[in-house]
């Protein structure tokens, strides 16, 4: 077990006032919290502000934190001396309830000081009582997904861990892996609620509900907003300045498309319900993107000069050069 | 639970396919209906039909819910402060996936 530098994570020297910390923790809880926060890691970060807090934030917590000695440096190997806290009484006060509110949040470190003083005291203790009933709180998993996937539908398997209280009241986690349907024409940062598979509750609890949010993978060539599909198209300058009839891959696969005469680079060509598939399906919007023939060759030179020569063309003509 | 890793699970789309009551809005979020009201007060919930008792909620509701309790307890704000968070929350969605359609793919 690696030991935890509770200061360290909030921020604050160890000798800091308990309004001292609780700016730090304010402050830490607004930047990490997973609702606010896009990070990666903002939420593992917020549960690791909120331990610290909870010990930190108490003063009997904090004092028995401090006799372990300011030596310790975080990241080493710890191990709970015997006896350490001895007269000390952790009368509970409750978690600060994390992201989640899973009563298995909280780092081996943290259980191995404070778990089995004041767990007792909560309702999710081994000490609940016959006819005590809790519903099971929700868990949230993101599930990353590919266009394609969203093009035809797809299923995914899904592991979960999930914190469990044993009979002497440890807290263990467990891998539960899950098998979903992703529906077919599914957006971007939308939810999927599974009624039922969320965490268990206490004694006939009803237990809580699993919701997956859906992220997709970044696309090669295509981006995505809700179920529009968007594209950059590189085009000749011929065929945007004659016209042309050209293949445009989509992400069901490749179509003809019409390009007018004289069109500009930058335009945008709408090929409507070429998008992702749903009730309405999304389009499927084209950027010109006028791509320069390499001039490498003598025969390119060649074309290129003759071109400075046919053609009264000033590029800067409206930047008045 | 070796069953439930051989059925395949579907769930349903929450922003599209939900629809709730008041009551069903509070069993999903375990808040009780003053809660919610207060919540429908600050304007942060819309649901349709006149009276409480018709009142629908949609998918997005759920999730507003949750993220109202959570930013309330986890940092403390009043429900006016989570009120102005949601919606500023919101706007950056929007514009995160504004910068995410203007940015060249394969380039992060």
């Amino acid at each position: 077990m690696k030991f935890k530098d509770y200061y360290e994570v909030m921020g604050v020297n160890r000798d800091a006032t308990q309004d001292e910390i609780k700016r730090a923790y304010r402050k830490l809880a607004r930047k990490y919290h997973p609702d606010v926060s896009k990070q990666a890691d903002a939420e593992e970060r917020f549960k690791e502000v909120g331990e610290a807090y909870e010990v930190l934030k108490d003063p009997e917590k904090r004092a028995a934190y401090d006799q372990l000695g300011a030596n310790w440096k975080a990241g080493q190997d710890f191990q709970a001396p015997p006896d350490w806290d001895a007269g000390f009484e952790f009368t509970g006060g409750g978690y600060t309830g994390g992201f989640g509110d899973d009563a298995g949040a909280h780092s081996d470190f943290f259980e191995s000081l404070f778990g089995q003083g004041f767990r007792g005291a909560g309702p999710a203790g081994p000490g609940s009582r016959g006819g005590f009933h809790v519903g099971g709180t929700d868990h949230h998993a993101k599930v990353l997904i590919d266009l394609d996937d969203a093009m035809n539908g797809a299923t995914r398997s899904i592991s979960l861990r999930v914190p469990e209280v044993d009979a002497r009241g440890h807290v263990t986690t467990r891998e539960r892996v899950l098998k979903v349907n992703i529906p077919k024409g599914v957006k971007q940062g939308q939810h999927i609620r599974l009624a039922g598979q969320g965490n268990r509750g206490i004694g006939e609890g009803k237990p809580g509900d699993l919701y997956l949010e859906i992220e997709f993978n970044p696309h090669s060539i295509y981006r995505v907003e809700g179920r529009d599909v968007y594209l950059d198209l590189p085009v000749a300058p011929w065929e945007a300045a004659l016209g042309a009839s050209i293949k445009v891959p989509t992400p069901a696969g490749p179509v003809d498309m019409k390009i007018k005469p004289q069109s500009a680079n930058g335009s945008k060509l709408r090929l409507s319900g070429r998008g992702i598939p749903g009730k309405p399906p999304g389009d499927l919007y084209v950027t010109l993107q006028i791509a320069l023939p390499p001039a490498t060759t003598d025969k390119a030179k060649e074309i290129y000069r003759d071109m400075r020569q046919a053609l009264d063309f000033n590029p800067r003509a409206r930047l008045g050069v | 639970m070796a069953k439930q890793a051989t059925d395949t699970l579907n769930g349903i789309i929450l922003e599209e396919e939900a629809r709730l009551t008041l009551r069903e809005l509070c069993d999903a979020c375990v808040v009780n209906a003053d809660f919610i009201c207060e919540l429908v007060d600050e304007g942060m919930l819309e649901p349709a039909g006149q009276e409480k008792s018709h009142w629908y909620f949609t998918g997005i509701s759920l999730r507003r819910v949750r993220r109202a309790q959570r930013l309330q307890r986890d940092l403390g704000i009043n429900l006016a402060g989570v009120a102005l968070a949601l919606d500023l929350l919101d706007e950056v969605d929007q514009l995160r996936e504004q910068l995410n359609r203007l940015s060249v793919p394969g380039q992060e």
